[in-house]
């Protein structure tokens, strides 16, 4: 069983939930940045929740089935069609052999998943078969799909649950306005109190260098770093500190211009002052952002996170206990 | 030196940032060695990565296994039970062969002149200006003459760090580009604020351009003698030694690359930081030789 790549394309890659073990390298996490939407298709299927998937970007591939298989699609809405006919996400649908299956323009969000009974079988690399583009690892030949590729199937062994449906309460929504929450901290006292604030209190877009990498913001006032005597090491900018490793997540400001806030497929470190990191919770919401899509950054503190993360968790679990068998 | 207690902050709820001082010293990069060993021998439930960095360092824990408040008790605690004890790395020297001033690294710095904060030099020129020598000959010299500690492993895949053993006064240091370049070649030797580094894959950068090694310090595929055992060749304490190699040189190496059989020299060593810290021209020295002796 097989997947013709017949047209790539914006990015499609192979994810599942990521790699661990080996960031203090420089290999980063990796695997689905939008995982609830991601674990949603296999849990449809009956995959294994972490089965490796299609991470579909903006604009979606044409692929043609050599076999028959069962398919489940989530994340943005990326109306699909198999063989011209609409089909609709979200639900367990049947792919004949020789079925070509394509997708229109986007609806909302930017990442959809196309997860297929048995999974992506790619090769295991350290434990993932996420693709790590910067390392040309893991995933499909370490890159994104291009035409002509042909993507190994795995073989599913469950019962088919052709035509579940995924209950209207459970799916994500995906707004163009958004509070994403942060925890302060890491180099945030570097910041002048005016600015400490005014992070908070603009109003940021989304800028279009938005990717698996990190996602970089504009429109907000740029930000000052009181002045300091410059740490030995660390280079001349204020914005500079000696080079450190930085968390998942979190949001550096190089030069006082554009935040960025980086995400699964992070840069592991580097010399650029962080002044807070967005709570795992939030992190799906990111991974849906469009270009110019307005967001509000918002403080929290420790409990608040730990609070947003176990009401995230819960979703999973009603997403698994709908999903059972 | 002694360094002042270590400032603790969460990087979200899934990470502690530990920084043990906002300047760059070997004190400080050893003391993150030892502390990370110590919690990496602990074996905390819930901690899933460990990452030292030059003058600071990073967990990455699941706090639905261990609270953050707890672990942060438990990092802080190892920190006051190894104190300022000074830590002998049984680590390796390994030679890295360096062709200076090459074509590919001139020819990328030049497509980025205007972001550079002297267009009209290379960035070996400059760096050899600002830092006061005479040629970029004799800059060149002083890169390759002390060996490097690597103090760091990462930015993108097996890109290490690496900090002069010199004493302080004697380091090169170099501003990074004003905005960073979208390319440079894979296997540049970089430098920015005190640290080398060696661009593991081809990509953004914003260090200053000095050579390229034909030696692949990171490889998936795990082609060469060196990489068999992991992907990513270098580890934190590991030490280096450039050595300067011409064009006749350099291709034959890449030859070699291509047909599998380059290998590089590599000696294990024990480093003791006291040692060091009293006389570094001579502990050097003895370093030098350990990589050269039989």
């Amino acid at each position: 069983m097989a997947i013709k790549v017949l047209q790539a394309g914006l990015a499609t890659t192979v994810q599942d939930a990521g790699r661990t073990g080996y960031y203090h390298l420089g290999i980063p996490l990796s695997g689905a940045l939008d995982q609830y939407s991601f674990r949603a298709a296999n849990l449809l299927l009956g995959n294994p929740e972490d089965a490796a998937a299609l991470e579909m970007t903006m604009l979606g591939p044409k692929l043609e089935f050599t076999q028959d298989a069962l398919i489940a699609l989530t994340g943005a809405n990326l109306p699909a069609k198999l063989d011209g006919v609409d089909i609709a996400n979200y639900e367990v649908v049947a792919v004949k052999a020789g079925s070509v299956l394509s997708f229109g323009y986007l609806k909302d969000g930017v990442r959809g998943y196309l997860a297929v009974a048995g999974g992506i079988d790619v090769p295991v690399v350290l434990g993932s078969r996420s693709t790590y583009i910067l390392g040309a690892m893991g995933g499909f030949c370490g890159r994104k799909l291009q035409a002509g590729d042909v993507l190994p199937v795995g073989v599913a062994t469950g019962p088919s649950h052709l035509g579940r449906k995924l209950p209207e309460q459970l799916k994500p929504v995906f707004p163009k306005d958004v509070h994403v929450r942060v925890l302060p901290g890491l180099y945030f006292h570097w910041l002048t109190e005016a600015s400490g604030k005014s992070f908070f209190d603009d109003t940021w877009r989304v800028g279009p260098e938005a990717d698996r990498i990190g996602y970089r913001f504009k429109g907000g006032r740029a930000l000052e770093f009181a002045p300091r005597e410059r740490p030995f090491g660390a280079g001349s900018d204020p914005s500079n500190i000696v080079d450190a490793g930085y968390p998942v997540g979190s949001i550096q400001v190089p030069g006082g211009l554009e935040p960025i806030m980086l995400h699964r497929d992070a840069i592991s470190g580097g010399g650029y002052a962080m002044i807070g990191t967005v709570i795992s919770a939030d992190m799906d919401l990111v991974a849906q952002l469009q270009p110019n899509f307005r967001t509000q950054f918002v403080a929290v503190d420790m409990a608040q996170a730990l609070a947003a993360r176990a009401q995230s968790k819960q979703r999973l679990i009603d997403l698994r206990a709908t999903l059972k068998t | 030196m002694s360094l002042p207690p270590a400032r603790y902050s969460f990087g979200g709820d899934e990470h502690i940032f530990v920084e043990l001082n906002t300047e760059m010293s070997l004190e400080a990069f050893f003391k993150g060695m030892s502390i990370t060993n110590a919690i990496a021998q602990r074996k905390i439930v819930g901690v899933t990565e460990i990452c030292p960095a030059n003058a600071a360092y990073q967990v990455r824990f699941d706090p639905d296994l261990i609270a953050p408040d707890k672990l942060l008790e438990t990092l802080q605690s190892i920190e006051s039970e190894l104190g300022d004890s000074a830590l002998d790395l049984n680590t390796r020297i390994i030679e890295i062969p360096v062709f200076y001033n090459d074509p590919w690294t001139n020819e990328t710095l030049l497509r980025f002149r205007e972001r550079h904060q002297e267009p009209t030099s290379t960035d070996l020129e400059y760096g050899a200006r600002i830092n006061g020598y005479a040629s970029v000959d004799a800059f060149i010299a002083a890169h390759a003459a002390s060996p490097w500690f690597v103090s760091m492993v990462g930015f993108v895949a097996g890109l290490p760090f690496m900090f002069q053993m010199v004493e302080r006064e004697k380091q090169i240091q170099v501003p990074k580009y004003l905005r960073p370049r979208t390319d440079t070649p894979k296997l540049t030797i970089g430098h920015g604020g005190c640290f080398s580094c060696i661009y593991s894959v081809r990509g953004a950068g914003g260090y200053q351009m000095f050579g390229i090694t034909p030696a692949p310090i990171f490889d998936p595929q795990q082609a060469l003698p060196y990489l068999k055992d992991f992907m990513v060749f270098f580890r934190p304490g590991d030490i280096v030694k450039f050595k300067p190699m011409n064009r006749v040189e350099y291709d034959a190496a890449l030859a070699q690359v291509q047909d599998g059989t380059f290998d590089l020299r590599i000696r294990p060593v024990k480093f003791a930081l006291q040692d060091f810290l009293k006389n570094p021209t001579t502990y050097n020295h003895q370093l030098t030789e350990t990589l050269y002796g039989n």
